[in-house]
């Protein structure tokens, strides 16, 4: 190797060591505050529970097996957990509900947004931005503010004579859905409207040109462009629908459970840590199938990143 | 005459994007309504008053809470920040090396698993080492908060870093720069805005989270999230409301200066 | 009964903006399109051609005024709705679909059968030469070729009218003179009626039956190609076309279509006139650098008119003399074709004659 080659060789080794110290920080934070403590979860998942909470060290399979089964207490026998499926149905049904619904709503908001002139665009996004850095917890305080039984709605639908009396909204599932939706919508309008900026809407002139009516133009043309900020505004909902906590927990009460709930009830009353455990690396796995789909489909499309 | 065509216009996208800014504001406008209401009733109301606000600055709790969480929030977001800067400059602009996707992949790892999942492995992890050392202070929930919050200062100022234009950093090295000079008078002035955003991001991120420090923290730890969370599994009062718009117009004030911040795009 | 025009536009207004920001792209036009014709639409960048375009295309409406095709009133059609297609100056090419998936579109949107759809593509693909191309991504392929699909597109609807916004402006000079000869021929083989907007007058006039030339919002002349370069009525058509010679003078007689005027320093000068154009006073009157000779210094004399050479440049097939004339003011610009390896005539500083072509000037209308 010529003498310069070696000289760039060099450099470019160093270089890379370079931009390896110096992301040394973040990453052991990272691995220490986030990802390392992971492992252990997945170790304490094959553990005893402890009287107390916490475990005791001894290997078994239990927790692992009471996610899905249970043990009769009379006869030993294994049979399907029903409440725990249940749970589990709930919880991907709801969110997938959760992440549907803010599509909906979420794509023709983003839309108007984007088409808006640019003086009045600044404002719009401000206005949309406000909820998402609003805490969860008093959107969610919110909400329950307007469907309970002494809530806004009750209260006005009975000043208005249509309800008889109040109508019970709160801890059933819809308000859980109604919660999601609520709390998730900025989540998908934002990566919605990051696509829908960078559309060239010459494209939609050219469509029009060629005979294409309004709703072809929305269905050829904007929702393939748009797809890569569609899978990122999905992703973002679906996965913190799926592991939601707060939300059910407040509007849900007791008794409409997500997964979110069930894990957390293991370390509270219920003292399971290991099924705690063994519950939260089943939820990272649905997780991380979900993410899966998102890369290759987002591969797949072919189009230009949005 | 039939309206006039518009290229951009679709059916009824307009009218759902209103309803959509009215249903996102309209609970939250109600809250904050009735965080003035005289009465103790959440629905009824009975006149306009403070002493809700009074009551909840006369909290003890409260101002515990808020301090805690305040504390948490600017060292966490500081370091975050700093630990996120340093991240985006070692995996931007770059040909892909060995280990780049992984190193990004770390990065925002917190954003991509839900958050109970990372707070049933801290949980775990820290009640551990409290186990071995006995300590037991603020340091678990900073280190927690200053892990989640580094993805979120990392986007911004990675995004910034992309858009700069390479040229200048070249001229200054044409111009006798050192890479520490270089970076000192020209990158991180450009870079700044974005960092600040970050910061910003970061800072809101850590005073918001309720899921992490409720199962971080120990006894008698609570941050202000942890707090109304605890209020709101047992008795709602309008003090609640008080303390959520005093929250809320803090969050406004800081979207709005990100969003000054961000204008201001050399 | 007389053919329809292919395109209509009457007394048509375009403002944008209100109040004290109002300005009119288009200011009260009116021009009629043949069927079958290759029309231009020439001006400077900002003087409303492309607004034109989009108003027949259907992107804008009009503020005021008609625009008919094949004699029906569309100002109040979609663009969807309208029979005509555009070639869009950016190509407006659907990323996420090949070659052939766009050409088809159109049709697709017509709600035309499968097997139809094929069919036309198969042939577009042909007409344009881009067969192999068509599974391809338009982000794959290049700029030239980009514009080939783009023609293709737009073609395979088979509209009455095809409208051009300078689609040849991003092309390299060598594509540009290919795909010029090739729209041409094009429009003659499908017959449909190209509507061609375009800042360079070389293309317009290369390529059109009738040019249209527009200025801040108007069209100040309508012609062949020939007509608006040898018989300029406007002084800005005169100008923007190659190059002109302006001679300020008073009409002294006119009769039979033929303005005796004295244009001072430049002597007496019989200029053609417009139609219909019957001045009295004061005229500008024009004339073109190749319609003017230098005469032989030993009689200079006797020529039209004098004056001294300031500049001598030489371009190859032709040689450019400016003159300043006797009146030591006007300038006067000569065009002289090089014989081969023929010494230079006259150096700078030389005191010349020129003399005119007969029939070559004209007066202007304004």
């Amino acid at each position: 190797m010529s003498e310069a080659a070696k000289v760039i060789e060099a450099e470019a080794r160093r270089d890379v060591r370079n931009r390896w110290l110096l992301s040394m920080p973040a990453l052991l934070i990272i691995l220490l505050a986030a990802v390392g403590p992971l492992l252990i979860v997945v170790v304490y998942s094959f553990l005893t529970p402890g009287p107390y909470g916490d475990v005791q060290w001894q290997p078994t399979l239990s927790g692992w097996i009471n996610v899905f089964l249970e043990r009769d207490i009379f006869d030993e026998t294994l049979s399907l957990a029903d409440a725990h499926i249940s749970i589990f149905v709930r919880s991907v049904w709801l969110s997938l509900v959760t992440t549907v619904l803010t599509l909906l709503v979420g794509f023709p908001t983003a839309y108007f947004i984007a088409t808006r002139p640019d003086n009045s665009r600044e404002l719009w996004l401000f206005l949309i931005t406000i909820p998402f850095w609003t805490n969860l917890l008093i959107r969610t305080f919110a909400i329950l503010q307007i469907i309970r039984n002494e809530g806004l709605i009750n209260n006005i639908m009975i000043k208005l004579g249509l309800f008889a009396s109040p109508v019970q909204m709160l801890f059933t599932d819809g308000a859980i859905l109604t919660g999601m939706v609520y709390v998730y919508l900025p989540l998908m309008v934002l990566p919605l409207y990051a696509s829908m900026e960078k559309l060239d809407f010459r494209l939609l002139e050219a469509g029009y040109d060629l005979y294409a009516t309004p709703f072809q133009v929305l269905r050829r043309i904007i929702v393939p462009l748009v797809k890569p900020g569609i899978i990122a505004g999905s992703i973002l909902v679906f996965i913190p629908a799926l592991g939601a906590y707060v939300t059910p927990s407040i509007l849900g009460g007791g008794k409409n459970l997500m997964l979110g709930n069930l894990i957390e009830l293991q370390f509270g009353q219920g003292r399971n840590w290991p099924l705690g455990a063994a519950l939260s690396i089943t939820l990272m796995l649905i997780v991380m199938v979900a993410l899966l789909f998102y890369v290759r489909n987002a591969k797949g499309s072919g189009a230009k990143h949005g | 005459m039939a309206r006039q065509f518009s290229v951009r216009r679709q059916t009824g996208f307009t009218a759902i994007a209103m309803i959509c800014f009215f249903a996102l504001y309209l609970p939250i406008g109600v809250l904050v309504i009735y965080a003035f209401n005289a009465g103790t009733s959440l629905s009824v109301w009975e006149g306009f008053s403070l002493r809700w606000f009074v009551k909840a600055f006369e909290n003890q709790q409260v101002i515990e809470a808020s301090i805690r969480s305040l504390q948490i929030a600017v060292v966490a977001a500081l370091v975050a920040t700093a630990a996120a800067t340093m991240a985006a400059l070692a995996t931007t602009r770059t040909e892909p090396y060995r280990g780049l996707t992984l190193k990004y992949a770390f990065i925002n790892q917190p954003l991509m698993i839900p958050e109970i999942v990372t707070a049933v492995a801290l949980l775990i992890f820290f009640s551990r080492i409290k186990v071995w050392t006995g300590y037991s202070g603020l340091g678990y929930l900073i280190a927690a908060h200053t892990a989640f919050c580094i993805p979120f200062a990392y986007l911004p100022i990675r995004a910034r870093l992309e858009n700069m234009d390479l040229t200048l950093e070249r001229a200054a090295a044409d111009l006798y720069a050192t890479p520490w000079k270089t970076f000192r008078y020209v990158t991180l002035p450009l870079l700044w805005p974005g960092i600040l955003a970050g910061l910003m991001l970061a800072f809101v991120i850590s005073l918001d989270d309720v899921v992490i420090t409720e199962f971080v923290k120990s006894a008698g730890q609570d941050t202000l999230p942890t707090y109304m969370l605890g209020q709101l599994r047992r008795a709602i009062t309008p003090e609640m409301n008080a303390i959520s718009t005093l929250f809320l117009l803090l969050s406004i004030c800081i979207v709005t200066v990100f969003f000054f911040v961000n204008k201001k795009r050399i | 009964m007389a053919d329809l025009n292919a395109v209509e536009i009457r007394n048509v207004s375009k403002i944008f903006g209100f109040g004290e920001f109002a300005f009119a792209a288009v200011n009260d036009t009116s021009v009629a399109i043949r069927q079958n014709e290759f029309f231009t639409l020439l001006g400077p960048s900002g003087c409303g051609k492309t607004t034109l375009l989009r108003l027949i295309a259907g992107f804008e409406f009009p503020t005021s005024g008609e625009i008919l095709l094949n004699g029906e009133n569309i100002a109040a059609m979609p663009p969807f709705k309208r029979p005509v297609n555009t070639v869009f100056q950016s190509y407006a090419l659907f990323p996420h679909m090949t070659v052939a998936e766009n050409i088809g579109f159109g049709l697709q949107m017509l709600g035309r059968p499968k097997a139809e759809i094929q069919a036309r593509v198969a042939e577009m693909l042909k007409l344009v030469r881009m067969e192999e191309l068509r599974g391809r991504r338009t982000s794959q392929i290049s700029g030239g070729q980009q514009q080939r699909v783009a023609l293709a597109r737009a073609l395979a609807p088979q509209p009455k009218v095809l409208l051009l916004d300078e689609p040849l402006s991003a092309l390299d000079y060598k594509l540009r003179k290919d795909m010029q000869i090739e729209l041409k021929r094009l429009q003659a083989e499908t017959g449909i009626t190209f509507i061609f907007v375009t800042h360079d007058q070389e293309e317009a006039l290369t390529m059109s039956d009738r040019v249209a030339v527009m200025s801040a919002g108007r069209i100040l002349q309508v012609g062949s190609p020939r007509e608006i370069y040898d018989a300029p009525t406007d002084r800005f058509v005169a100008d923007f076309i190659g190059e002109t010679n302006f001679l300020k003078g008073r009409v002294v007689s006119a009769a039979n279509g033929v303005a005796d005027v004295d244009t001072g320093v430049a002597g007496r000068i019989a200029a053609a006139l417009p139609q219909g154009f019957a001045p009295d006073g004061e005229v500008t009157v024009v004339l073109r650098p190749e319609h003017a000779m230098l005469c032989a210094p030993e009689a200079a004399g006797e020529c039209q008119m004098t004056g001294t050479l300031e500049n001598v440049v030489y371009f190859g097939t032709d040689t450019h003399y400016h003159v300043l004339l006797s009146d030591g003011v006007t300038p006067f610009t000569l065009r002289e074709q090089n014989k081969p390896l023929q010494a230079a005539r006259f150096a700078q500083g030389d005191k010349v004659g020129i003399s005119l072509e007969a029939n070559a000037a004209r007066v202007l209308r304004n």
